[in-house]
């Protein structure tokens, strides 16, 4: 079953100028995905290839320009208002840097049991349930009268975890939730969060820069470039199999995994408002021929649930 | 490509021989307003043309030992033990004076986030023209020519006309050579590269890794690598110093340290990041402790497996095990 969908989603940003208005920035453009129950779908790309918007397009913060967004098969943005909001408890997330997503001024006692309370779950409810979640995520109840700031940044982003669960959701969004941890912290986290999939059986939307972390976590992974979805397979086609030339460069880019003489990387990513024409990767891409340049490839399938948007492969 | 300039030899790398560059003597550095210790009895030595890694989680030390090696410390931290000894002399006891003719042209600092660090109302080609007036006495059209020297060779495309941008102008990649080119603009003999690539995209990465590669190739160019991340170690040192709660852990080649590291708080390192197509993890439990929370025994004994009580009671020293490896630990 499909929890989320996503159908050419569309989304722009207009930049501001001194006098009137600016230009627009297409940060998505035609992203198509789905995310089905009990899976983990990793994100990997690198900063500005939108990430973080298709993540916000995910959790309902923003509504696409163009595109749907299924939510447990309901299309979100045409439901009555009191639909939409009986559905947003069951998509949550976490993000990169706990100490800015928490409120530094509430205990975190009142963090965990906030999305309960405003339920209308009452508040000796909402306060053994946050009790039992903060010990879920491998926390003593000890911290429950404390403020953010007294915790370590490993401890924070288990708050930040216990706080997403405690409305039971379907799906939580993780946008860059290891980023800001120490490698050892790192672990920890990562296998607490496998763990609460199966407990809990819940889908990941994994959004990471960080390809080796990804594949650690993820069922299939998409690679996302300059707002599109270039590639998107099984797990296991990323450890070995035909690969987007992006893919291949952002794999050979891994520290360890660099090859000394190897294709090397050309440039950096142009800027979104001056996207080359074709295919977006041409001008980085050491294989790119005359057709790259012209006409964009489509995404297409080429292996078993293994697609790449690439006239090369 | 650009234009590769020659006006220095290539030096071979060399192996660690001789008198080291810089070296570290029981450096401890204290934190004056709640008076503990920062870093305890930090020993280290780097070696002419060599890269030297030091590694650890955030809150051990690092840091500080890379603004050590400049003389410089933060606000509230003052040394209260040991030397840091630049070709003999103690950096520690010069007068202000002398360590500042010191900084910038012998020893040079780069940092993971360049927009921070490089003067936003000031053009790039300025800060680096600054550099050459103060250490190399160069000024008008001798200054411009050296800086698009500079900037060609940590390889900014285009550099007749990115030395009038601004830093906001560039891409974080190309602010990463535009601050390594600075700090070569004093000709260095060693270069603290604190996290140079943290802030960096994966791919762009990969070019400032080959681009310090390079320069060390080139100039003889030592440099002090300072990361979280091991498997970026891996591709860049030489060797390889690991640090926990304020002192070195474990020292040793690169090679030695990957295929038999023999502190558990490196090899739990080593396992800690997801390797391709591992589905498990290592977990070491717990925390770095931070400073003025040390335990009395071994700093890294309540994380580890392997404890008895002697850990628990006495501190361990630095004990060597092989050629070129020393590990703080009873045990192994």
């Amino acid at each position: 079953m499909k929890v989320l969908e996503l159908k050419g989603v569309e989304k722009s940003y207009r930049l501001r100028r001194f006098f009137g208005r600016g230009e627009s920035l297409r940060v998505l453009r035609g992203v198509s995905l789905s995310l089905f129950e009990n899976e983990v779908l990793g994100l990997v790309g690198e900063s500005g290839c939108g990430k973080s918007t298709l993540a916000r397009i995910a959790l309902a913060l923003e509504a696409p320009d163009a595109g749907e967004v299924l939510f447990l098969g309901h299309n979100f943005w045409t439901l009555a208002r009191g639909e939409r909001k009986r559905l947003r408890p069951k998509f949550q997330a976490v993000f990169q840097d706990p100490a800015a997503s928490l409120n530094p001024r509430k205990k975190i006692e009142d963090l965990v049991s906030e999305p309960l309370r405003l339920q209308g779950v009452n508040r000796k409810t909402a306060r053994e349930e946050a009790e039992k979640l903060i010990e879920m995520v491998g926390l003593s109840a000890d911290v429950l009268p404390r403020f953010p700031h007294q915790l370590s940044g490993g401890q924070r982003q288990r708050v930040a975890l216990a706080r997403a669960l405690i409305s039971r959701p379907r799906v939580i969004v993780l946008d860059e939730p290891t980023s800001a941890l120490d490698v050892s912290v790192q672990a920890q986290i990562l296998t607490l969060l496998k763990d609460l999939k199966d407990q809990f059986g819940l889908s990941y939307l994994f959004i990471s820069h960080d390809l080796p972390v990804v594949l650690f976590m993820s069922d299939r992974v998409g690679v996302m470039y300059l707002g599109e979805v270039v590639e998107i397979g099984p797990r296991d086609v990323f450890l070995n199999g035909k690969l987007h030339p992006y893919t291949e460069l952002l794999l050979s880019s891994v520290p360890g995994r660099r090859k000394r003489k190897g294709p090397q990387t050309i440039g950096e990513p142009p800027s979104l408002l001056r996207l080359p024409p074709g295919c977006v990767f041409h001008p980085r891409c050491p294989e790119a021929v005359e057709i790259c340049r012209k006409t964009a490839p489509e995404l297409r399938e080429i292996g078993p649930r293994h697609m790449v948007a690439c006239h090369r492969r | 490509m650009q234009p590769r300039s020659d006006g220095v030899a290539a030096v071979e790398p060399r192996a660690r021989e001789g008198v080291p560059l810089l070296r570290i003597e029981a450096l401890g550095l204290c934190f004056i307003p709640k008076r503990y210790a920062l870093l305890d009895k930090v020993d280290l030595e780097i070696f002419p043309g060599e890269i030297l890694g030091l590694v650890g989680e955030s809150g051990c030390g690092k840091s500080l030992t890379g603004l050590a090696c400049l003389g410089l410390f933060p606000s509230g931290v003052k040394p209260f033990s040991g030397r840091v000894l630049f070709k003999g002399k103690d950096l520690l006891c010069l007068p202000e004076k002398e360590v500042r003719a010191y900084r910038g042209r012998r020893v040079a600092l780069i940092f993971q986030e360049p927009l921070n660090a490089l003067n936003p109302v000031f053009t790039v080609g300025y800060q680096i023209e600054e550099v050459l007036k103060l250490h190399r006495g160069l000024r008008g059209e001798a200054a411009r020519a050296e800086a698009i020297r500079l900037l060609s060779e940590v390889r900014l495309p285009d550099p007749e006309t990115r030395i009038r941008n601004y830093p906001h102008e560039l891409s974080g990649g190309m602010r990463q050579r535009a601050m390594i080119a600075m700090a070569l603009a004093g000709e260095p003999e060693l270069l603290v590269a604190d996290e140079p690539t943290t802030a960096l995209d994966v791919t762009v990465q990969a070019q400032i890794l080959d681009l310090l590669l390079e320069l060390r190739e080139r100039r003889g160019l030592a440099i002090l690598f300072i990361s979280h991340d091991l498997a970026l170690i891996r591709e860049v040192a030489d060797r390889v110093a690991v640090m926990y709660a304020g002192e070195v852990v474990e020292v040793a080649g690169k090679d030695e340290l990957f295929e038999n590291p023999r502190h558990p708080y490196t090899e739990a390192l080593l396992s800690a990041r997801p390797e391709f197509g591992t589905r498990k993890l290592r977990l070491l439990p717990g925390q770095v402790p931070s400073p003025g929370k040390w335990p009395a025994g071994c700093r890294f004994a309540p994380r580890c497996r392997e404890r008895e009580l002697r850990c628990e009671e006495e501190h361990p020293e630095m004990r060597p095990v092989g050629p070129g490896h020393a590990v703080r630990c009873f045990r192994r």
